[in-house]
């Protein structure tokens, strides 16, 4: 693979991503620290909010420590250099919330739909481009859909004002073969002034390899979060891509060892747990579910009695998408009453 | 037959043809008119159902309203030409039951605060959303017990029941569904979430609600009234029902819900789309018997 030269726009998730993995209660001390660490390194793009995104706060993904805007007015002053990204999900957020964001000083707006829902994303992507934003279309759960239909959608949100599209591996599921794929049609179907971007997921061991295979195919921005604190098994490791993408003399901007310091100095520390590939990351890799569920599933597993992985594998079967956490305690109650009374029986 | 009040829809969509579905079945209210905007299928199919029909919007109805004794309409368009419909009927002293995102009128939810609209005679109530009808019923069973710092309802739709408009305005869902989990479920604050699955088969309409309760939920009391209320809706919507829950968790009281729809013109799945119809027909029905029990007087077609 020669990736010499290429340029990749890399962007840190650990501050919204993270969050799922922080069950949202990251600290303001924690968000600036970590933000400043990252600035500092030279990472040019940099997302905080709920890890739902803007007016995610609520008791079906979680309340958060502080408020989002709390978040982006603690981080975006103190930033030298980086701009601040925000997340927003259609059906949770609003527009204004957009404007709230804005206001505080966010610069990059990532509108996130479900991969085949693009159209929901219209009034967000149009007023963002309106206000003269760097407005992201964000298809999740991109592997559920063929790279065909994933053009079709993307298509929607460049039609609507997106300067650049995301394939997201949300799940961690895909393999890059599927990346090179889904990312080269994307590249050659959509205008050449917008820009491609991958995010994904470690829930099979896959996040670097298909960031790879993602920069080869045409992607110029690879979202990943420093020391992989994210949903799941977590995002991309930011400080192993830059190590690698460093070998393959691709240019990222970044300070290797800064970044390798704010992942073992300032990030590792904050973990809840470790963000490792247990058993229960890797069957939200290999059942194709939404990364977030995880800690859900584990809870009700402690609450009900039902084992997570067999939460999960019948989410993915019954082709949950990304915000449907609340099915997770329904399933739980449904699966723990259907066990008693095969226990009677 | 002399006490069914004669009825026109606007809107001769899925919606709309749904609700014409469910009217012709009413005990209490007679289709006659369907308005639309142009020749189209849906008027095309109300014709065939017998129909008199408009291609001409409103203003189409209006020169019949009086000799045809038009008293109530349903509005299935959309929110930017409900305004206008309302006036020109209301003018003439029809009862308008808004479909649309609109909200000019209060809004209703039958089983909540349906009777008190009707005592009122209120010349334009709203039918929030498909996500607050399902909900703001189980928000309100709650908050009768006692009080209700939040309510927050989370609405979980196939794919294929969205349609272009709620997509392309989809904030209006959410904001106004919060508005009724806090006016009419009575939450001091509310929040709503939607989340499109495009599943194939298409998914049965599913809802959860959580209420945060102000003290210790009385777990007894509210359970009770949660199942009281869920008969309340099976009267009109019979595929409504109690999955999981009432589920106590500290002060969060969850409810899990599935809304199955009667499959009259629209498929069963679409839940969230036949719990509007009927419950705009329910609303119609109440005006219809109230009037007929000589509880309320309608006012006069001008």
């Amino acid at each position: 693979m020669n990736l010499k030269n290429a340029k990749v726009t890399l962007h840190d998730m650990s501050l919204r991503d993270g969050m799922h993995a922080k069950m949202h209660q990251i600290s303001l001390d924690e968000m600036v620290s970590v933000a400043t660490g990252l600035d500092e390194a030279g990472m040019p793009l940099i997302e905080v909010t709920h890890g739902d995104g803007l007016g995610g706060t609520s008791l079906n993904y979680g309340f958060p420590a502080h408020s989002d805007e709390e978040y982006l007015r603690a981080v975006i002053p103190v930033m030298k250099n980086a701009k601040v990204s925000a997340l927003l999900l259609p059906g949770i957020g609003t527009v204004d919330h957009l404007r709230m964001a804005h206001d505080c000083g966010v610069t990059t707006i990532r509108v996130a739909t479900h991969c085949t829902e693009a159209d929901v994303s219209q009034q967000h992507i149009t007023l963002a481009a309106e206000m003269g934003m760097d407005t992201v279309g964000f298809l999740m759960m991109a592997h559920m859909i063929s790279a065909e239909e994933i053009l079709q959608q993307a298509l929607l949100m460049e039609s609507y004002g997106a300067n650049c599209l995301y394939c997201t591996d949300s799940a961690g599921y895909m393999l890059p073969d599927e990346v090179t794929e889904k990312i080269g049609l994307l590249r050659a179907g959509v205008k050449p002034e917008t820009e491609i971007g991958f995010h994904g997921h470690h829930n099979l061991g896959m996040g670097i390899a298909n960031s790879l295979a993602a920069v080869e195919a045409g992607a110029s921005r690879i979202d990943g979060s420093v020391a992989g604190l994210g949903a799941g098994a977590g995002n991309t490791p930011l400080e192993v891509l830059v190590a690698v993408l460093d070998r393959m003399d691709a240019e990222t901007g970044i300070d290797l060892f800064k970044i390798m310091d704010v992942a073992e100095d300032l990030v590792v520390p904050m973990m809840d747990q470790p963000i490792r590939l247990d058993r229960d990351a890797l069957t939200l890799g290999y059942a194709g579910v939404y990364s977030s569920f995880l800690l859900f599933a584990q809870r009700a597993e402690k609450k009900y009695g039902v084992s997570a992985r067999d939460l999960l594998v019948e989410l993915g079967r019954r082709r949950t998408v990304g915000g449907q956490e609340d099915m997770i305690e329904d399933l739980a109650l449904t699966m723990s009453k259907d066990r008693a009374a095969l226990e009677l029986a | 037959m002399g006490n069914k009040l004669r009825a026109a829809i606007i809107g001769p969509g899925n919606i709309g043809t749904d609700l014409l579905m469910k009217a012709m079945r009413s005990d209490w209210i007679e289709p006659v008119w369907m308005v639309g905007i142009e020749e189209s299928e849906g008027i095309k199919r109300a014709r065939d159902f017998g129909m008199k029909t408009s291609v001409s919007g409103v203003d189409g109805l209006l020169p019949h309203v009086q000799e045809d004794d038009i008293r109530i309409a349903f509005d299935a368009t959309s929110a930017y030409v409900h305004a206008e419909n309302s006036r020109k009927l209301n003018a003439l002293g029809i009862i308008m039951i808004d479909l649309t995102p609109a909200a000019i009128g209060p809004f209703c939810i039958p089983p909540v605060n349906l009777k008190s609209h009707a005592k009122a005679v209120e010349m334009n109530v709203n039918m929030v959303t498909c996500g607050g009808q399902a909900t703001i019923p189980m928000v309100a069973a709650v908050s009768r017990v006692q009080a209700v710092d939040y309510g927050e309802i989370i609405a979980t739709v196939a794919s294929k029941s969205v349609g272009p408009g709620t997509r392309m305005n989809i904030d209006e869902f959410t904001r106004t569904t919060a508005a009724g989990v806090e006016r009419v479920g009575g939450a001091k604050e509310g929040k709503a979430i939607i989340v499109i699955n495009p599943a194939e088969p298409p998914l049965i309409m599913r809802d959860t609600v959580h209420c945060l309760t102000e003290s210790e939920p009385d777990q007894e009391a509210i359970t009770h009234s949660i199942h009281q209320m869920v008969a309340e809706v099976q009267k009109y919507v019979p595929g409504y029902k109690l999955v999981n829950g009432p589920v106590f968790d500290g002060k969060r009281v969850s409810v899990f819900l599935e809304v199955e729809g009667l499959g009259d013109y629209l498929p069963k799945y679409a839940g969230n789309l036949d719990i509007m119809t009927a419950a705009a027909l329910r609303t119609a029905e109440m005006f219809a018997e109230e009037a007929a029990n000589g509880k309320i007087t309608l006012p006069l077609i001008a």
